[in-house]
């Protein structure tokens, strides 16, 4: 079957105006050349610090934004397969129920004047579905994601963080759209509601078989609900791979230092020195070659010369690293 | 490993009984409820909850900076207990003279946000050197900023002779937050609280500021509450935690010992519940049901009852179990009081 999704040289660059003329000075390469795919039922997180893209990426692929450059194509369930970038607004809203979005701040996505039944249901009366269909499928939504059926007639504000968040997500899927994209879904909640809604996730997975595009910068969080990863880092992957494997053994100095730099839970295992010196680069000023050689241990000169492509080391894994077969990297089991 | 408890290790500060109430038009919420807490020279606290359960009015209302309209209703906040210099905190006006030369002075504060110390009109150099001379104020220009640069070194920046003019939006987010460290230590403070100083980092810069207050606090053995709501962080820092639900402290017990044999059921699910980069793939985490309660609406008997899998029927929706005596570890539960 089809991929959902696949990416291709996708760029994003944002000028930097000044002056009187409002002149372009120089460019934010936000997201530069990013390539992958999605799978159908498959969950892919995109993994990294602030400023790496990972959000930019995700608002392209719902064309919130216009790419610089490169190519979208997305196949909806049953449908034929298009390329997102180059489509107008009005291009575009036949294929928007197809892809939806679930947001970080369950606070903020929510509008508080409207009723959450009317909230689930809006949706389908923007895309057309009858009254009657709405009501029954706004009842089954609330179901699926573990709402009492008398949240209907109440608003957002009756709701906790959790709660709320379980409504952005049936909003999300009224639609049975085919590609999800979540940014952050659980990083604004506490703890003990952040197991909740991974849990959520997991069930929903498995249940509708879903596909998603999860960004997220917690590493915990993304071993539990994602089948593959892809880290990034100023603008561009340096590594796809399988969840499980990447985190066993991964194939960049970058991915393993995010490994190394989550406290661990364990009183008897205290960090002698900062896994990684330095702070992340800037999009608009990229050191040459590889943008992550001023941190790297492991640079050489042709690190600091050639910018390395995001090429398979093994089968289904990628690394945007020239040393990534000759050196090893420590991962966690 | 963690070192062994210095016994030795003289108390700065003990919070005693504390109570904070915020008075509403529609009444009166009590934020924080009959808390105890230790300070020993070199040693880091840890204090881990939720949102909500009050560990943030807790550094507030120490430093005498909670937000109206709460207030301390009762208890004492002891500078150096137990000596001649002892004093009491809670007594203090939040305006008076005393309490501003202990904030900023012995007390030193980092913000989960350091832009929340800084302003963004004046260079670093001169917000240190103003907050260094506050209290030092025999200290000359020249003095303060060597001072500044000093500090500034103190906390890693990379070239402080270069740095001490940049305006704090020039620095990234690290670079501020220590920046805000320095902000804090200008006063050589003996005691410091940190409210989840990392929490808005990126993970690679958490571990490098995570490791520079461990280092400041075991050089200058300093007195270290940190909060956090992050059970890694506690395992990373802390020599003893103390772990708040709705405004109580419902365990205190040495870092170790937490960690190994928690003795609250609230703790144990906050342990279980931590996404986990070890997870086998699309593993379910243990979760807690329902949601922190709104602290108005605090449940009967012991709060965390609507939600504890090992709930004593009859017994904790109607008795509040004793609270973990002053001074001393254990656990806020009936199960606890049962198998000490």
């Amino acid at each position: 079957m089809s991929n959902v999704l696949e990416v291709d040289a996708l760029t994003k660059h944002f000028p930097i105006r000044s002056g009187l003329l409002h002149r372009e000075v120089g460019r934010i390469r936000a997201v530069d050349s990013v390539s992958f795919h999605l799978g159908r039922g498959e969950t892919l997180a995109l993994v990294g610090e602030s400023g790496c893209g990972k959000t930019t990426v995700a608002r392209c692929l719902l064309r919130a934004l216009a790419p610089t450059s490169g190519t979208i194509r997305f196949t909806p369930e049953g449908g034929r397969e298009i390329d997102l970038a180059p489509l107008s607004r009005r291009q575009l809203r036949p294929l928007r129920r197809h892809m939806q979005m679930i947001f970080q701040d369950p606070y903020a996505s929510l509008n508080p004047r409207m009723l959450v039944g009317d909230i689930i249901a809006e949706p389908m009366l923007v895309n057309g579905v009858p009254v009657a269909d709405r009501q029954a499928r706004v009842r089954e939504l609330l179901e699926l994601v573990g709402l009492p059926d008398t949240a209907r007639t109440r608003f957002p504000f009756a709701f906790s963080g959790g709660q709320r968040q379980r409504i952005g997500i049936a909003r999300a899927l009224a639609l049975t759209p085919s590609l999800i994209v979540a940014d952050e879904p659980v990083s604004a909640l506490d703890v003990s509601v952040q197991a909740q809604i991974i849990n959520l996730l997991l069930d929903l997975q498995d249940r509708l078989r879903l596909s998603m595009i999860f960004v997220a910068h917690d590493l915990g969080v993304v071993r539990h609900v994602s089948d593959r990863v892809a880290v990034m880092y100023v603008g561009r992957i340096v590594e796809t791979g399988p969840t499980t494997e990447l985190y066993r053994q991964p194939l960049h100095p970058y991915t393993a230092a995010l490994l190394a730099s989550v406290p661990k839970p364990d009183p008897t295992q205290r960090d002698a020195a900062p896994p990684l010196a330095g702070d992340v680069a800037d999009a608009g000023n990229v050191p040459k070659g590889c943008a992550f050689h001023p941190r790297c241990p492991h640079a050489q000169d042709l690190c600091r010369q050639v910018r390395p492509e995001l090429l398979e080391v093994a089968p289904g894994r990628m690394s945007a690293c020239h040393r990534a077969r000759e050196l090893t990297f420590a991962g966690v089991s | 490993m963690a070192e062994q408890p210095a016994q030795s290790a003289p108390c700065l500060l003990s919070v005693r009984d504390l109570v904070v109430d915020f008075r509403l038009d529609q009444g009166t919420i009590r934020a924080v409820e009959n808390i105890s807490l230790d300070l020993f020279a070199g040693r880091v606290l840890g204090v881990v909850g939720e949102s909500g359960c009050g560990k943030s009015i807790t550094a507030r209302a120490i430093l005498g900076i909670i937000d109206r309209p709460g207030r301390i209703v009762s208890g004492r906040v002891l500078l150096d207990p137990g000596t001649t210099r002892q004093l009491d905190l809670a007594t203090l006006s939040n305006d008076s003279r005393e309490l501003r030369s202990v904030r900023g002075g012995r007390i030193g504060l980092i913000f989960q946000e350091p832009m929340t110390a800084l302003s963004n009109h004046y260079t670093v150099g001169n917000q240190i050197m103003e907050a260094v001379r506050a209290h030092k104020p025999k200290m000359t220009k020249p003095e303060a900023r060597a001072k500044a640069v000093t500090l500034l070194g103190e906390v890693g920046i990379p070239n402080p002779d270069g740095r001490i003019d940049a305006y704090p939006f020039q620095l990234s987010g690290g670079l501020r937050q220590r920046v805000g460290i320095a902000m804090a230590l200008a006063g050589d403070p003996d005691i410091l609280i940190a409210d989840e100083p990392t929490t808005a980092l990126d993970v690679t810069t958490q571990a490098q500021i995570l490791l520079l207050l461990r280092h400041l606090q075991r050089d200058k053995k300093i007195a270290l509450m940190l909060i956090t709501h992050d059970m890694g962080v506690i395992a990373q820092m802390a020599d003893e935690v103390a772990v708040m639900y709705l405004g109580r402290v419902v365990e205190k017990a040495p870092v170790e010992h937490l960690f190994a044999a928690p003795r609250h059921p609230y703790t144990r699910a906050l342990l279980r519940s931590v996404p986990n980069i070890h997870a086998k793939p699309r593993e379910r985490l243990a979760s807690i049901g329902g949601a922190v309660p709104h602290p108005a609406r605090r449940p009967s008997g012991c709060s965390f009852h609507p939600r504890c899998p090992e709930v004593i029927a009859g017994r904790c929706a109607e008795t509040e179990p004793a609270p973990v005596p002053a001074g001393a570890d254990g656990a806020a539960c009936f199960h606890a009081e049962l198998t000490p």
